[in-house]
């Protein structure tokens, strides 16, 4: 984190257009987009980055995110891919930093016959949705990847996926607002009201607010339907190039994914428990993870095993996220982005800051709406 | 007509036991339950805090549906009596569907494994329903130590494979004296509806619904399924003949509809 960005003033005197309570990539995002608006913008977080988004894989994939029963879901995910690299080269600028920003698709493996099934099956409902998927032999999967598995037993490219380092992008976030003059507060919420975010000793006074806690939103938003879908993910360090493309795959029906960075970095994640906002990365969740890895590459048993770590997916009933105002005038929300805060980003920033301008929801919107559970 | 399920000294219209795995969101699976018309439904308890807001038991619990829990995971007879016991404390239920598997390959069920884990749960005061393979020795047994009701598999977990051994279950119904539900292998409606012909009292299943392109449409071809299938076990089947035999009358019998 950039300390400098920072600043140690827990209860500033002034007035803020906006505060911003919650500095994970969707709310960073969210300020950054309002502060290039020219609101005044207070973020009030005592730890800008280091929350779901730390833990998080960074996935640019709403093509081989695509599920049954999820078409919204889908193509609000790839309006926001749209608006990536233009997200990407503007953030690069104001903050002077580089994202490892990545775009060579994303193969998704089948590992037995019964996943090979099961990803055509998945093809073809890709197919009538209209997305560009490619089927792939075992051996050209390993063509592309020489580390994978002869067992491979297919694949599928997408190709307009892509992926870029949380551990980069949160940081170029706090950087860029820094130069846009927003304020820190390193304190935690401890409630919203209209015109008012109280922390423990003090408040921040903004004309608006925007709640972007995450899973733990609805400690300040009571009654939002938002909860903790636990995840835990490793990091593995290897050679640089080790693996080039983004790499998912089922093995024997559980779903895994490997994502290299620049760095010679693995994330590979990750498990989905209805646990509550339990903490504890268990033996049982490293080793399912590693154990299908190392089904789909298995040199990944000679890397070093850097980092274990749960983190808490924001999930709502539909798996849409919670985007828009609240009952309580002035406050919105942008939280529940589950799987996709990092792909949904660039769009819930936009949407947000146009709201915050007096500007009406983007139509692409109506589905997150967070009063369509009342 | 008046066909209750009778289990566990509880009356249910309903013959569909549902499951909640696999679904792909909170909202998919309620529009699921609901078009199911399940009034039963099981949670694997190692994959829930049931302390925790917003999870799948407020689902079941704003449907009035009744939650039966699982010891889905559970390797030996040790984790499942513990695991049902956590979930009695937890939830207020003596119900427990009992699961004990053998491997991850097949999660087939280990049937020594789980009648020890059923002898200690009846005593334990528990109301049992194993889960186990289509063995009518196995599922007598379990019955005489005590279980509310037997659960044959139709075909492995979440294999979609239908009723691999229609003999074995007919046996099974043949002798029990305890509830027979169809439990896991279900891949479309035809196998419910075939397992309730094959006499079972009631079908469990999950991902066939869950990981159907339509969970709610597959769910309610479902409840059609179960119900089809049981009218027609009540009604009971005509025997099967080598060549045809007219359906209109013929002149040397008497036919009361004839003029």
């Amino acid at each position: 984190m950039p300390e400098s960005a920072i600043s140690e003033s827990p209860t500033p005197n002034s007035v803020f257009d906006v505060a911003v309570v919650g500095a994970g990539v969707v709310g960073l995002s969210i300020a950054w987009r309002a502060a290039l608006r020219g609101l005044r913008v207070a973020v009030v977080d005592p730890d800008p980055g280091r929350g779901a988004t730390y833990a998080s894989a960074g996935m640019l994939a709403p093509v081989s995110e695509t599920t049954f029963t999820e078409e919204p879901l889908l193509r609000l995910g790839l309006a926001s891919l749209a608006r990536w690299p233009s997200f990407r080269t503007e953030l690069e600028e104001a903050s002077g930093r580089t994202l490892d920003y990545r775009t060579d698709g994303t193969l998704e493996l089948a590992f037995d016959a019964d996943d090979l099934a099961q990803l055509e099956d998945l093809a073809g409902f890709e197919e009538t949705l209209g997305l560009r998927v490619e089927r792939l032999t075992g051996r050209e999967c390993r063509q592309r990847e020489p580390m994978l598995s002869p067992s491979v037993r297919g694949g599928l490219l997408a190709r307009d996926d892509a992926w870029v380092d949380p551990r980069l992008l949160a940081p170029a976030l706090c950087a860029a607002l820094a130069r846009a003059r927003a304020t820190f507060v390193s304190e935690p919420a401890v409630k919203v009201q209209s015109g008012l975010v109280r922390l423990a000793a003090g408040a921040v006074p903004a004309e608006q607010i925007v709640v972007a806690s995450g899973a733990r939103s609805a400690a300040l938003l009571p009654g939002l339907p938002v909860r903790p879908v636990k995840g835990q993910i490793l990091r593995l360090h290897g050679p640089r190039g080790f693996l080039s493309a983004c790499v998912r795959g089922w093995v024997h029906g559980v779903p895994v994914y490997l994502v290299p960075r620049e760095n010679g970095e693995i994330t590979l994640g990750a498990t989905m428990e209805e646990q509550g906002f339990d903490p504890r990365v268990t033996a049982g969740g490293v080793y399912q993870l590693l154990r299908d890895a190392r089904e789909l590459v298995p040199g990944i048993a000679e890397l070093e095993l850097a980092e274990t770590r749960a983190g808490f997916r924001p999930g709502t009933p539909d798996n849409l996220p919670l985007i828009g105002p609240t009952g309580l005038p002035g406050v919105y929300v942008a939280t529940g982005h589950h799987r996709a805060g990092v792909l949904l980003s660039p769009v819930t920033a936009d949407a947000i800051a146009a709201m915050l301008t007096g500007s009406a929801a983007p139509p692409l919107l109506a589905a997150c709406d967070p009063s369509r559970f009342d | 007509m008046d066909d209750v399920f009778v289990l566990g000294g509880e009356k249910f219209a309903s013959r569909l036991i549902m499951g909640t795995g696999g679904a792909p969101s909170l909202e998919v699976l309620d529009q699921a339950l609901a078009a199911s018309g399940t009034e039963l439904t099981t949670v694997a308890m190692r994959r829930l805090d049931p302390a925790s807001q917003g999870s799948v038991l407020d689902v079941l619990r704003a449907r009035d549906i009744r939650v039966l829990p699982n010891t889905a995971g559970c390797y030996t007879a040790g984790e499942a009596v513990l695991t049902a016991r956590l979930a009695r404390e937890a939830l207020g239920t003596d119900w427990v569907k009992l699961e004990v598997i053998a491997d991850e390959r097949t999660l087939l069920p280990d049937p020594i494994e789980t009648f020890d884990a059923a002898e200690r749960l009846v005593a334990d005061g528990f109301t049992v329903l194993p889960y186990i393979g289509d063995d009518p020795i196995l599922a007598r047994r379990l019955e005489q130590a005590g279980c509310a009701a037997v659960m044959p598999l139709g075909a492995p977990i979440g294999s979609g494979l239908g009723v691999r051994n229609p003999h074995n279950i007919e046996l099974i119904v043949e002798s029990a004296q305890v509830p027979v539900i169809l439990d896991a292998g279900i891949g479309t409606a035809s196998d419910a509806a075939l397992a309730m012909e094959l006499g079972c009292d009631a079908v469990l299943l999950a991902t066939a619904v869950t990981r159907a392109r339509r969970p709610e449409l597959m769910a309610a071809a479902m409840r059609d399924a179960v119900g089809a299938g049981r009218r027609a076990r009540l009604a009971g089947r005509i025997p099967r003949r080598r060549y045809a035999e007219a359906s209109s009358p013929a002149r040397d019998r008497s036919d009361p509809m004839g003029g």
